[in-house]
Parts: C-alpha cells; sequence; structure tokens
C-alpha cells in the first residue's frame, strides 16, 4: 500500500510509543464495568451480614469477610443497598447535599455497591464529587526525591528545595535497597532545612520501612500495599489482617502511616479473577477503612500504565481517589508514576485530581529530573516545575507549589548539604567532601555529582542499623555541628510522635509544627464561595512568577 | 479474548525486531516441560525437571530460580532475549567466579521475590538469583525477608546480557563471603509507558503455569 504522510506524520508521534491493549475481562484487563464484577447486596441477621454482593457469608473469601466484619457501618447498610445507584450518584456531585450526608450513605455501602454509583458518573461529576468529598479543606501536593547513584549530599540539597518550593511531604526510595537508611536520613535533614514541619519517608520493604520509622529516621509510612484478591494478598504472604497488624504497629508509635493500592496492580500480578480494575480497588479502599488507617495513597500508582494501556483507564485512577473520600480517607492521589511518552496525555491525566483537588494531588511529584527518579520516573518532574506554576497561575488553582528565586534555591541547598555533610560526620558515616558539598549546591541531577565509595557506604549503613543510632543521634549531631536550627526542627518533628495529633486524618504540619488535618481544617466545600479560598497572601505568591514581564518597565 | 498467542507473538516479534537482537525460536504452544529457546550461535536451551530440589550441602554454590514458564512456555524476556543466553550468562558471570550453581524451578509463585528467596532456602551458600520469564531478577540471601533483596533489578526492559553476567558474578562473590559493588542501577523512565501492560499480559501467561502445591525442583540444563 502507498502510504499516506499524514499516517506517517502520525505515527512518529510520542503517543504512538505507549502500550495499548484491547480490554480482556476473562483475566481482569479492564478497567471498568468487567462483565464478572458483582451485583451489590447486602442481608444482615443478628447484627452480622450473612449476605455480600451475591456471595452467602460460607462462600466468603478473607477479603470478603474482613469487609464484612469491620469495614461496613451496618446502621444503614441494607437501606444503602435498596437505594438507586444513579440517585446516590446524583447526591455526590450535588453542591446542595452536604458532605456528611453522603457519608451517611457511603459509608453504609459494599465494595460493589460503590462500584457500581461511581460507575454511573462522568470524569467532570467524579471531579465535583472529589472537590466536596477531598477531606482536608485546603488541597497540598507531595515530592519524590530520590537519585540514581544514592547521593545523600544531592538528597538533601533536593529535599531542601522541594521543601522550599512548597511540597508538604517528601518520600524517597532507594537504587540499592540497603542504602535506604542513609537515604532517609538524608531527606529528613535536607527536608527540615528548607521548611520546619515537611514529613518525610523512605519507600522499601515494609519491616524496613517500621524500622526506620521507629528509629525517627522518617516521619511518615505510605508504603503498606493492599490488594484486591486473595491470591495476590497470598503472593505477598500477607493477609488484610497483617496490614492491619501494621497499621497498628505504627500508630503504637505515633507514626503517621497511609496504605496504598491502585488499579491493576491484581491484574498485573496475575490473579483478577476476571473482575475490573476499579471493583478490585473498591475492595482495597474498604479493606483500608477496616483496618483502621487515616488514609490511602490511590490512583493505580505504580500500575500506571496497566489500566491506561486500555479504554477509560485515566477514569478510573480519578475514580478510586473518589471511593476513598466516600470512605472518609485521606487521599494521596497518585499522579506519580510515567505511564505515558505524550505531554499531552500527561498533562490531561493530571486534571482529574488537580482540578478539584485532593489530599496530595501528587504522590509524589519527582522534584528530581526524571533519570533520577527511583521510583521507574514520574508523571512530572523538576524540569515540569515551571509549567506546573504556570498552569496553577492560569487555572487560578491551588497545586501546593510556590515559585522561587534561584539564589535562595541555591543557598537553601548549599546550607542541606552542609547540615548532612556535619550530620554523616557526627553519626561516624562515610565523610560527605567539600567536592560532593559544592556540587549538590549546583547540581540538577546525579549525573553532576561526584561518584561515592558505595561499599563503605553499605558496611557502614550495616553497621549503623546493628547499633541503636536514632533520632536523638542526628539531632547531637546537627547541634554539634552548628546546625542547631535543623536540630530543633528535627526534634519538633520527633515531638509529634508523642503528641499524635498529626495521626488524625489528612494531616499536615505548617512551619511553626502546627497541625493541619480534616479535624480542625474539614472540607466544608458546598458550591461558589465556600470550602477552600485561595488567600490574596496565597494568589500574591502564586501570580508572581520571576520571569513575567513589569509592565512598568516599558 | 482480545490479546490471544498470536497477537502476543505479533508483539514480541515487533518488540525483536525493533532491536535486531539474538536469533530464537518461540514456542507457546510447547506443553512438556523441555524448551526451544536458542542463543545468538543457536545452541538450544533443553530444561528438564529431575525431582524434587534438595537443599545444598556445599557453601560455594549459587542457585538459580526460574518461574514456572522459564525457558518452556515462554522462551524470551520482554525484550526477545532469548532465555537460552540470559541463563548462559548467568551461569558463565557465577563460574568465572569460581562458584558452582545449579538450577531449579519454582512453581508455587511466579514472584520474583519469592521465587528468589525460596531458592535461597535451598542453596548452600544461602545466597540465590530469582528470574522471571520476562526477565525482572533479583539476587537473594535466605535471611533476608523475602520482599527484601541484596539487589534488585526491577525493570526487565533495560537489563541487557552484560547485565545478566553480572548479576551472576556478584551472586557468586556474595556466596564467596564478598562485598561486590552492587551492579549499577540503570533507570528508564519510559520503560513502563511502553510496556507495563505487555508486562502485565506476559505474568497472566506465566501464572497460568504456577502449581501452588508443587514443590521446587531440580532442573537439568542442557544446550544441544
Amino acid at each position: 500500500m502507498k502510504r499516506s504522510k499524514r499516517f506517517e506524520v502520525l505515527e512518529n508521534r510520542p503517543i504512538h510509543e505507549d502500550g495499548f491493549v484491547k480490554e480482556w475481562p476473562e483475566v481482569g484487563m479492564i478497567a471498568m464495568d468487567s462483565p464478572n464484577d458483582p451485583i451489590p447486596s447486602v442481608r444482615i441477621e443478628n447484627g452480622k451480614i450473612v449476605e455480600m454482593d451475591g456471595k452467602e457469608r460460607k462462600d466468603f473469601d478473607m477479603i470478603d469477610s474482613f469487609i464484612a466484619d469491620y469495614s461496613i457501618n451496618l446502621d444503614n447498610a441494607e437501606r444503602v443497598a435498596k437505594m438507586d445507584s444513579v440517585l446516590i450518584a446524583r447526591k455526590i456531585c450535588d453542591i446542595n447535599i452536604t458532605r456528611d450526608e453522603i457519608l451517611d450513605i457511603s459509608l453504609s455501602m459494599t465494595p460493589a455497591k460503590m462500584n457500581e454509583v461511581v460507575c454511573k458518573m462522568s470524569a467532570l461529576e467524579i471531579m465535583m464529587g472529589l472537590a466536596k468529598m477531598r477531606a482536608r479543606i485546603s488541597p497540598s501536593n507531595q515530592a519524590h526525591v530520590t537519585n540514581l547513584k544514592d547521593n545523600p549530599a544531592q538528597l538533601a540539597a533536593d529535599a531542601a528545595e522541594g521543601s522550599l518550593r512548597g511540597f508538604d511531604e517528601e518520600e524517597t526510595t532507594v537504587g540499592i535497597s540497603r542504602y535506604a537508611p542513609m537515604n532517609a536520613i538524608s531527606i529528613l535533614i535536607g527536608s527540615q532545612t528548607g521548611r520546619p514541619g515537611v514529613l518525610t519517608q523512605c519507600s522499601v520493604e515494609e519491616a524496613t520501612e517500621l524500622g526506620m520509622g521507629m528509629r525517627g529516621f522518617t516521619t511518615y509510612a505510605e508504603t503498606v500495599s493492599v490488594y484486591g484478591t486473595e491470591q495476590v494478598f497470598m503472593d505477598g504472604d500477607d493477609t488484610p489482617f497483617s496490614k492491619a497488624f501494621l497499621a497498628s504497629c505504627y500508630a503504637s508509635r505515633g507514626l503517621k502511616m497511609r496504605f496504598t493500592s491502585g488499579t491493576g496492580s491484581e491484574v498485573q500480578m496475575g490473579f483478577a479473577e476476571g473482575k475490573s480494575m476499579l471493583y478490585l480497588e473498591a475492595r482495597c479502599v474498604f479493606i483500608t477503612k477496616g483496618a483502621g488507617s487515616q488514609g490511602i495513597q490511590n490512583g493505580s500508582v505504580s500500575c500506571c500504565g496497566v489500566p491506561a494501556a486500555v479504554p477509560s483507564g485515566i477514569k478510573a485512577m480519578g475514580a478510586e481517589n473518589l471511593f476513598s473520600t466516600l470512605l472518609d480517607l485521606e487521599c494521596a492521589s497518585s499522579n506519580d508514576q510515567s505511564f505515558t511518552h505524550s505531554d499531552l496525555r500527561r498533562s490531561t491525566r493530571t486534571m482529574m485530581q488537580f482540578m478539584p483537588g485532593t489530599d496530595f494531588i501528587c504522590s509524589g511529584y519527582s522534584s528530581v529530573p526524571n533519570y533520577d527518579n527511583m521510583f521507574a520516573g514520574g508523571n512530572w518532574d523538576a524540569e515540569d516545575f515551571d509549567d506546573w506554576l504556570v498552569i496553577q497561575r492560569d487555572l487560578k488553582i491551588d497545586g501546593g507549589l510556590k515559585p522561587v528565586r534561584e539564589e535562595n534555591v541555591i543557598k537553601i541547598r548549599n546550607k542541606a548539604a552542609k547540615a548532612i555533610q556535619a550530620t554523616f560526620k557526627g553519626l561516624g558515616l562515610p565523610a560527605i567532601t567539600d567536592e560532593e558539598v559544592e556540587a549538590a549546591t549546583y547540581s540538577h541531577g546525579s549525573k553532576d555529582m561526584p561518584k561515592r565509595n558505595v561499599n563503605a557506604d553499605l558496611k557502614a549503613i550495616e553497621e549503623m542499623m546493628e547499633s541503636d543510632t536514632s533520632a536523638v543521634d542526628i539531632i547531637k549531631a546537627l547541634y554539634n555541628g552548628g546546625f542547631k536550627d535543623v536540630a530543633d526542627a528535627v526534634f519538633n518533628m520527633q515531638k509529634q510522635k508523642v503528641a499524635g495529633d498529626y495521626l488524625q486524618t489528612a494531616a499536615i504540619l505548617t512551619k511553626d509544627f502546627h497541625v493541619v488535618s480534616a479535624v480542625n481544617a474539614p472540607n466544608d466545600y458546598q458550591g461558589p464561595q465556600t470550602g477552600y479560598q485561595i488567600s490574596d497572601e496565597r494568589w500574591n505568591e502564586m501570580k508572581d512568577i520571576p520571569w513575567a514581564v513589569n509592565p512598568e518597565d516599558y | 479474548m482480545a490479546m490471544d498467542k498470536e497477537k502476543l507473538r505479533s508483539i514480541i516479534s515487533e518488540v525483536l525486531s525493533e532491536l535486531d537482537i539474538d536469533e530464537k525460536t518461540i514456542n507457546t504452544t510447547s506443553s512438556s516441560p523441555v524448551i526451544t529457546s536458542k542463543t545468538a550461535d543457536s545452541n538450544t536451551l533443553k530444561l528438564t525437571d529431575t525431582g524434587d530440589a534438595t537443599p545444598g550441602t556445599i557453601t560455594d554454590e549459587v542457585v538459580i530460580g526460574i518461574t514456572p514458564a522459564f525457558g518452556v512456555y515462554q522462551t524470551e524476556t520482554i525484550i526477545g532475549i532469548p532465555h537460552a543466553s540470559v541463563l548462559r550468562e548467568i551461569m558463565a558471570g557465577i563460574e568465572e567466579e569460581g562458584v558452582k550453581c545449579r538450577v531449579i524451578r519454582v512453581y508455587r509463585t511466579a514472584d520474583v521475590a519469592f521465587t528468589g528467596h525460596d531458592a535461597a532456602k535451598l542453596s548452600g551458600s544461602g545466597i540465590a538469583i530469582g528470574i522471571q520469564s520476562k526477565g525482572t531478577s533479583v539476587i537473594h540471601q535466605k535471611d533476608l525477608t523475602p520482599l527484601a533483596n541484596l539487589e534488585l533489578f526491577p525493570q526487565a526492559p533495560i537489563i541487557d546480557l552484560p547485565t545478566y553476567r553480572q548479576i551472576g558474578k556478584n551472586a557468586a562473590q556474595y556466596a564467596k563471603g564478598e562485598s561486590p559493588d552492587p551492579v549499577p542501577v540503570k533507570n528508564d523512565q519510559m520503560a513502563r509507558p511502553k510496556y507495563q501492560a505487555i508486562s502485565a499480559l506476559l505474568h497472566n501467561k506465566e501464572a497460568e503455569h504456577q502449581d501452588l502445591k508443587k514443590k521446587p525442583q531440580a532442573v537439568k540444563v542442557e544446550y544441544i
């Protein structure tokens, strides 16, 4: 066939680099509305659910049992099951119905009912629902801070810059897993240098993650994963109960914690039982509620490429965020991992959370260039900072970031790199050289950083973890190294775990360590001029992109 | 079924033609536990189960744990590197460190971490390599928790043959009680957009061959 020049042009567009797959419902390769999704139902006898979503109790798997026993408010359950799903869907996006009125209904739903209700909503209506149902009044944003070399000076500098740019939470992970404690310490110090009160965590294997939290190296946790089918749970040697115990461990140590799940994980792991990705995600969100977690990170997250490859997959990601809010949970709404080569597509994907605002729009935004993003690449990265600022300014929507001056960024990066240098000295970890401090101050990514002796680092980490090194030693090292303000901030972050106020739903901290959560700052959106309003001060900050021309100069 | 074997085969061929690498034979219909993956020089890999795998007694060995479909129902990684070549490079990497290796097939799971960990528990040195059919790999140690690892190679689309050889070398050095420099970490943020859905398809195909009740099997490796 003689080729059409137009088709040749189209085939060379970035969108054609993406993987697309047709639906395959038999294995659950379908985002929403699988023909195998259960029909909602509930029957209660003697205060116990005896039938749920078409299954008798004797046929329940462990997930059904857990949800039936712990996740559903039974008071209204039978009434809600009989309500018209379209009517509930309409109430969710009706500004005249309050958030509390919706919770009276939604907290008594079964997973299949919630799935059916949200499947009746358009993408726009899902966004309207999110605007009203978000737990905290103000939206916020989270950063990823990682690098290919696991370089501590660069991690600290990038965390400091991220804090300065407005992120309220920062998350790291590793290239080499044994680096985890060093990376956690690096972003803890960097974050507190940039802006006291920013929460930090290190995403690794669960026992390691808990251990680091107990030592005070981290101030929240996020990577407690749950799944929508029994087999996937079993593949990870887990049950809903083991996850609930883990949640209790964090609570008992006063550490903020949220679960993680997302559409596509079950089919990615080969056991979706022919159910839609969205229905299985409903089960995950209900497990999260039943286990007593204050919140969840969902929106497909690291499985993003799976739902994104099938029809309505991006809509499903917004729908699962809405599930979380309907169960009164904090929602860190993903928008983190790269799923497309197309700039058009990646910004469109984010609009479902950016427009209504979520507790954390990205979880997180890659604050480093994508080649350094060890979550395998972000949907947004450090090279998109100015685009994000302009989109906020264009739409007058608070996406959590603020314009910054180059000289201030250089200054804070240098301070953070020196603070981590002093900490390493105090802790007896392999020295951070002046050359590394200088490179981290001005670097864009790890290509600008000198190499470290990886083996010496790993050996020192092993020794540190065999001793009882904790945040107290970090505070001492900072104090003795002349970084009294940073020491004070790290100390105040540890105090939060004793006070426990930041365990409340959707909590973040101000620079004065004041907790802002769904308890003292609940979302009360009910249409125009209600809910979160951008203050004049914040709007002036958002407007002030340094590269805009000043009319007075002409 | 929207994505059948023919479709899958065409995707794999397409990816292969882009990459222009080793010659391969695709045999997705084979049901006997032998092989059809060829190396570049046309050596065919033959894998035969020889009974329950036993715990190792020699301390300088590395066990390679392969997943249920490896080299049989699937014969190449997600980017079309023949399993015959992958296994040969890993074994060569181990052997050039003067360490012995043996291969076992794990049936109860197709998860890379648990496959690696099951293999580590059978390894005389406590060190093992886990590898999935799509190519995802891990170096594991028996005393670690299953989801921890010594070194993890989570992005199958960017693992090439020199990396597989290096994985073998490093595993062998751990087995000797040494502390090798970890294989340099690679990252491609565009691997997911391109390959994740295909990875899900391949994993579903692999999981079909899982057998929860079957113990790990010793595997005889031959190149014919």
